[in-house]
This record gives structure tokens, sequence and C-alpha cells, in this order.
């Protein structure tokens, strides 16, 4: 009914999440109709020129009851059939690593700090103390055990399609709030605690574009929490590839690692 | 349940005549503090929609100068007329903190529940008057520190009316004052709440028993609890707040914060999600504060006015109680996507589809109350009667919301902001304003005029609309609330930001909308038609006093001898039947 309005779907659980929402708004209109049908007919029968006197006693019915408990009903499915299963999948059947692709999203005022562990699978260690915003705006140890081949952006995430993506969320200033709204995905980042988001999105960033027929259309990565002065612009993209271009990007961004410092931040 | 107490006949005889200070300003009495707090009420609910006007204007034309007024605003809030992002954000969390606070909270608990509540209980005042005016007074004061602090250097608090840690810990801007002002506000609501279940419980007229109660004065009762059971953890919060920020404390703010490429320079070890969960704790029982007195009103307007009993009238009070108590239970919802886990959300969720359940029992209640009525459409029965589909949409709205998988995509969207201010605003505030014209008569002793009441009431319920229908279309496309330049940063966004100028658009329109009900209000104090004690022909003890009521309250003895809705009854000689007058042999 409303997918219309939705921003073009292209997660795995994105489309169960939508029909989720439309019944819920099924069930809304339903109960608005009958309200209002009820309301106008009523505003209409018993108004006092044609109604002179009122009825003391009013409704005998129970209708309203079997209504209350129809509705009461109605919640029970929409929790135990969708909404209750659906969190869970969200929060504890998270993919093991190994077959996913494990990055870190580190929020802050008003950008987000994209971390891939690199070629070993392992992340670096973080130092507080080495946090450069323009150079390292992360704290990367690039000399600790696992660091030496990590890799970091500033609001470009990229990620394969078809594979499980495991999004570990920080913050180093205040809380934001990582909204992919094509992938209906939306958690807060809060300082001090790492949460992670999982999701396998579907279709590629070429993908979309044809299908949008929009040749400039972005997978827009939006802070959903007021974080400061620039919440409104804190903007950035995902872009899905397929899996040979995921390599090849990842590649290109590991050769400047080694290669001269010029081209580093040319991402 | 302790003996009621007699109102004394003749009771204000004993009283000198006082002096215009403790009259007016200091004053003791429950019905001039009940219109002390309309007044800053409605005043304060005014300067929030000028606040919000101004925020209308970026949603709509963002990066353009305010026409007219633009360079008044100085050059540290709109340099050049065109507003900065930073005072975008204070109009937005003065908006919501003045709206909830200093507007809705004083003008229907405050105003109408110290107005009303003694009358209906047949009370000659409240159990503790002094008390009352000491609650007035520091919801004055906290008025006077949230509107002074627009006057700060740095702006008034910008951090969203919710003020989440570490931003606010952190902010320059008037975060202090709001802590401040917002400690005055508590106290003054504690102080209130007191106060409201003393008397509810004290001062009832002989015979007032509780199933005889006006469902107003349930609802207040209600309410009074939440008050008083929920503010406590907020305002120990916003002391914990206060002195994160003056104190160098850390208790919402974790270690390792890294704030403008600087190491914040703070112990640590704090945690920012207990503000969320002290704050909910409070605010989603507030949100029943801002709605149970209004279904209040409501109720007494529809029973009125379609001149027969509510129907339902036990199953709506037993409503009314599980609804108090559940709302401390569900707070948790606000914050599905903090990271919350399987259980957590699980409990969460099902206890807010289950408070839903007895919101609808009232809401039916209330549309078939209406069946087999008589129904008079004058000015407060077309607010109330409004205020029934609006406030339906605002709690259908709610569902998706309430249901953490749906909440996913719809978070902190516009979606949120069209849900609450469906409740709130066309809910709420028309049921505000159909007490204002009911009560009007009881208050002055004249009525106000009908057709520019209905002059108010029509276009305000087009443009109620027009302001917040589009908003549920925004949410659904995603656009994130609090952005200050409308979304227009965003693709997804920019797609629906011409809804912008049409909601702008309809909030102006509001605005003139709201013309007649001013020059009513005013014109009708000394001009109205002259009232008597009885204007509405109603059953409610409050209309047994004079119009003006004096100090004291009562010219007879109250004694209660029937229900509330005595209207209609068979065989009666009138359609109603007032609840203190004597049987007829």
């Amino acid at each position: 009914m409303m997918d219309a309005m939705f921003p073009a779907a292209a997660s795995e659980h994105a489309g169960r999440i939508d029909n989720m929402i439309d019944a819920v708004h099924y069930l809304m209109l339903a109960l608005f109709i009958v309200w209002g049908v009820f309301f106008v007919y009523v505003l209409m029968r018993f108004r006092a020129s044609r109604n002179p006197k009122a009825d003391y006693v009013g409704v005998k019915s129970k209708m309203s009851t079997y209504g209350e408990v129809a509705v009461a009903i109605a919640e029970g499915i929409l929790l135990l059939g969708f909404s209750i299963p659906m969190w869970a999948e969200r929060v504890d059947e998270v993919p093991p690593d190994s077959e996913s692709t494990v990055v870190r999203v580190v929020a802050q005022q008003f950008a987000w700090n994209v971390w891939y562990p690199g070629a070993d699978g392992e992340f670096g260690a973080q130092d507080l103390s080495l946090i450069d915003e323009a150079t390292n705006p992360i704290g990367l140890d690039r000399d600790s055990e696992a660091g030496a081949d990590d890799i970091w952006t500033v609001n470009q995430l990229h990620l394969p399609v078809d594979k499980a993506a495991i999004i570990h969320l920080s913050s180093k200033d205040v809380i934001h709030s990582f909204n992919l709204p094509n992938m209906r995905i939306k958690q807060d980042t809060i300082p001090g605690i790492s949460i992670p988001v999982w999701f396998v999105p579907t279709k590629t960033t070429a993908q979309i574009r044809e299908e949008t027929g929009n040749p400039d259309y972005v997978y827009e990565i939006a802070c959903a929490q007021l974080c400061g002065n620039s919440h409104y612009s804190m903007r950035g993209f995902l872009t899905v590839h397929t899996e040979e271009e995921f390599q090849a990007w990842l590649d290109e961004e590991a050769s400047y690692l080694t290669g001269s410092d010029d081209d580093f931040f040319d991402f | 349940m302790a003996e009621p107490v007699h109102a004394s006949p003749a009771h204000d005889e004993h009283h000198h005549e006082q002096s215009f200070w403790r009259k007016y300003i200091f004053s003791t009495d429950h019905k001039v503090i009940g219109v002390q707090y309309s007044v800053t009420g409605l005043a304060f609910l005014f300067f929030g929609f000028v606040l919000m006007m101004l925020m209308r204007w970026n949603l709509a034309y963002p990066n353009e100068p305010i026409p007219l007024i633009g360079s008044l605003l100085g050059d540290n809030r709109a340099p050049g007329g065109i507003m900065l992002p930073d005072f975008y954000n204070e109009l937005g969390a003065m908006h919501g903190t003045i709206m909830v606070f200093l507007g809705v909270v004083p003008l229907a608990v405050g105003g109408f529940g110290n107005f009303v509540m003694p009358l209906q209980l047949g009370a000659p005042d409240m159990a503790f008057p002094r008390i009352n005016m000491i609650s007035y007074w520091c919801l004055f004061m906290g008025g006077v520190t949230m509107f002074a602090s627009f006057f700060l250097p740095n702006g008034a608090a910008g951090n969203g009316w919710t003020s989440y840690s570490p931003l606010a810990d952190i902010a320059l801007n008037g975060q202090t004052a709001w802590l401040i002002g917002m400690i005055f506000l508590i106290t003054s609501s504690l102080l209130g709440a007191i106060n409201f279940i003393t008397t509810a419980i004290q001062l009832r007229a002989p015979g007032m028993t509780w199933m005889r109660l006006p469902f107003f004065c349930w609802a207040q009762i209600v309410t009074a609890f939440l008050l008083l059971l929920a503010f406590p953890p907020l305002e120990a919060a916003g002391v914990l707040q206060l002195m994160d920020r003056v104190a160098n404390t850390s208790f919402f703010i974790p270690e390792g914060l890294v704030v403008g490429g600087e190491v914040l320079d703070r112990s640590g070890g704090g945690s920012p999600l207990l503000w969320q969960h002290l704050f909910w704790f409070l605010a989603h029982p507030e949100v029943y504060v801002l709605i149970l007195p209004a279904m209040g009103i409501v109720a007494e307007v529809i029973a009125n006015n379609s001149r027969k009993p509510l129907w339902g009238y036990r199953s709506m009070v037993y409503s009314l109680i599980f609804l108090g108590f559940m709302s401390f239970i569900v707070w948790a919802h606000h914050m599905f996507i903090t990271g919350m886990g399987s259980v957590m959300s699980t409990f969460f969720q099902t206890t807010t589809m289950i408070i839903s359940i007895p919101s609808v029992i009232i809401l039916s209640a209330l549309f078939i109350s209406l069946w087999g009525g008589s129904i008079r459409y004058n000015t407060p029965m077309l607010f109330a009667l409004g205020f029934l589909p609006m406030f339906g949409i605002g709690g259908l709205t709610g569902l998706p919301l309430g249901l953490s998988a749906a909440d996913i995509p719809l978070h902190d969207t516009y979606y949120v902001i069209g849900h609450f201010h469906y409740v709130v605003a066309p809910g709420t505030l028309f049921a505000l304003f159909a007490g204002v014209y009911y009560w009007f008569p009881k208050v002055t002793g004249r009525k106000m005029n009908e057709f520019l009441g209905k002059l108010h009431f029509w276009p305000s319920l087009v443009f109620m609309n027009g302001v917040f229908f589009p908003m549920m279309i925004q949410g659904l496309n995603g656009v994130s609330r609090r952005l200050a330049d409308g979304g227009i940063s965003y693709d997804f966004a920019g797609e629906v930001a011409g809804l912008n100028r049409m909601m702008s658009v309809s909030a102006w329109c509001l605005a003139l909308a709201q013309i007649p009900f001013i020059i009513n209000f005013f014109m009708s104090i000394r001009n109205g038609e002259k009232a008597g004690r009885n204007p509405w022909n109603s059953t409610t003890v409050e209309w047994l006093a004079p119009s003006p009521a004096p100090h004291g309250n009562f010219d007879q003895p109250i004694e209660v001898v029937r229900g509330p809705y005595e209207y209609s009854v068979p065989g009666s000689d009138k359609d109603y039947v007032p609840q203190a007058e004597p049987a007829s042999t």
C-alpha cells in the first residue's frame, strides 16, 4: 500500500519490515474507517434538531467489547507473528564473522569514520592520543599488531552485495544515529559502547540506479539523532558493489597504504 | 476513606477585604491561582507557537532571510536574517519544552485542575492553599528562567527537549539555564500533585463517592499520581546533568570522549543511556499528563452537549487507572534503537500494545456516548468532537512506532513528530479550547461569542491537519526530525521537502485562525452574554456556584445525591438533574 513512499528497499529484511508497516497501517485504516463511519452517522442522526430528546441508556449492545477484543488480538498477532521474531533476528541472529563483511563505523561531529580491518581480518589497536582530525580521526595505531593494513575512510562505506555486513557502531563524542534508509537499518551510535548491526544488501548501487532510472541514485547514510549544529548535513554514502568490484576497491585502498602519501586522501 | 468535610454556607462573609496583592497576585484562592496558571499557560502556548513559526520558515525556505523580523533576531542567531542551525536547534528544543512544560501542563493541570476540580468536588478550596500559591510561583520562576535563557550570550538550550547526554553535558548553549528552569517546573508540579491528591481524597462534598466523581476529576487524580511518581527521577537526573555541566562530574559522560579533536578532560565512567532512562521514565507518563486532563474535559463537554450520561463511565474510570499504571512501564519504547536486546524490546513493546487497549476503550466509550444523544453543536462541543478523530489519528499512528521492528525505519523521523503532534495539538489543544469555552462563564460570569468560536474552530481543524498530516508522508519517506534545513541535504529527504512549504503555510494560517479566539477571549470578559450559574444546563457541582464563584465557592451547602451525568432521566421534567439537587418526591 505504501511502498511508493518508502525509500527503495535494498536489503534482505527490508521487504518484511515494509510488509509489517503496511499491515499495521491496514489495521489503523480499518479502525479509523469504522470509527469514522460511526462518528459521521451519529453526528447527523442524533443532532438536536432531529433527535430533540436524548435516550438515557444509549447503546445496549456489546459490540464495542468485541471490537476491543479484536484490536487486542490483532495487536497480539503483530507482536508475536511479526515484531518480536523480526527483532530477535536483528539482534540475536548475527551471522558469524567468517561469513560476513565486518566493518567498524566511528561517528563523530559531523562525519562517519569507516574502518576496515584490512587483509588480515583483524582490527588494529586504537589510542586516543593518536587522534588527529586531519590524518587519523579514529586514533588507529599503525604500529599495533593488526593495525598496519587497516583501511579507513570518511563518509564512504563500501560493501559487497548478497553477503552479510556486520557494522560495529560507536561514537567519539555525542550520540548519533546511523540510518541507512534503503536498508531499513537505524541504530544509535553511543559513546562508550560498541553496538553491532547487520544486514544483507541485495542490490548493488548500479542495480538500484537502473531500477530507479536515476543514474545519480546513491545509498545515503543519514544521522537520525540530534548531534549538534551540523546534524542536518551529517551525510555519508554507501556503495554496494559486486564481490569482485568490492575486492578491487579494497585493493585500491590498500595500495595507498604502501604507495606515496600524496594519494592517501584521494577517496 | 476520610469523612468528607462540609462546605459551610455563607463561608465568604467571614473574610475581610483583601489587598490587591493578596487577592490577585499572591492569592491562595484556587480559582485565582487557576486563572493565573491558565493565563500563563496560554501566553506560553502562544510564545511556543511563535518559535515554531520561525522554525517553519527555515524548513520551507532554508537559507533564505526571514522576512520582516529576520533582521531583529541579531547576528548571533540569524545574520542577515538567515537562521543559523544553532538557532534552529534552540527554537526546536525550546518549542518542545515550552509547549509541554509551560503551555499544556500549566493550562490542563494547573489551570483547569485548580479552577474546576475543587468546584466539581463541592470543596471550598484546595487542601493546601499556600502550597498551591507556591506551586504557581515556582512555575512562574521556571517560565522566567526559560524565557530569559534566550538572551544568554550563547542562546537558549538547543539539544532537543529530550536533552540527551552527552551532547547536553558539553553543549555551550543555555542548557544550564534549561536545567535550572526545569528544576523550578518540576518542583511546581510535585507541589501541585500533592495538593490535588489530598484535595480529592479529603475535600469531597458529602455524598460525593468515588463513583459519583465527574470523569474530569478522575483524570486529574490519575494525572496527579503520574506527576508525583514520575517527576522525581527527572528532577534527580536534572540535578545530575547540572553537576556534569557546572561541577565537572561524569554521571552521563563515558570515558574517552574526543570532542572536536581534543580528548575531553573528564574522568568519565558515566552512562549516556542512564539519562535516557531517567528522562523517559518521566516523559512517557508525561504524555499521559498531557492527554488525560484533555480526555476529562472532552468527557464533560460530550456528556453535557449530547444530553445523556457517559456510556460506560465505570469502564472509563477503570481504564483510566489502568492507563496511569501502565504508563510507568512503557518508557523504553522511546529507546528501541539504542541497542536494545530482544528480551527488553519484547517486554516494552508488549506493554506498549497493552496500554493501547484502555485508550481504545476510553475513546470508544466517548464515541458510543454520542449514540442516542440530542447533540448541541456549540463551540465547546465542536472542539470536543474535533478531539475524537484527531486523537484517534494520534493514537493509531503510535502503533507502528510501538512495535520495535516497524519502528526501525520510522524512529526519529517526521512520522514520530506527526504522531505526537496529532495527540497533543489537534488532540489535547482542541480539548483545552473546549474547556476554555465551556468553563469561561464560570470564571467570568459571561459566555464567549459563538460565531467567533466557530470561526476559530473550523479553520483550526483544517490547518492543524495541513500542518501535521504531511509529516506522516515525510516520515514514511524516512526524513529525520530536527534537520535545520528540512532535509534538502539528503536526496531521499529532498524528494518530499516540497511538503514543507505546505506545512509552513498551514502553520501560519493556523496562527491567523487563532485571532478570532484572542479577540473573543478579551472581548467576552466584559461584553459577553451574561451567563448565570448554569448556562449549559449541566449536572455537575461547579454549576451550582455563582458565576463567578466567590471566595469559598458555594453559597449553599452541597450534598451530592447522584451520579455526575444524570441527563435526560426518564420521567424527569427537565433534561438534566444536578448532582446535588435533592431528590424530588
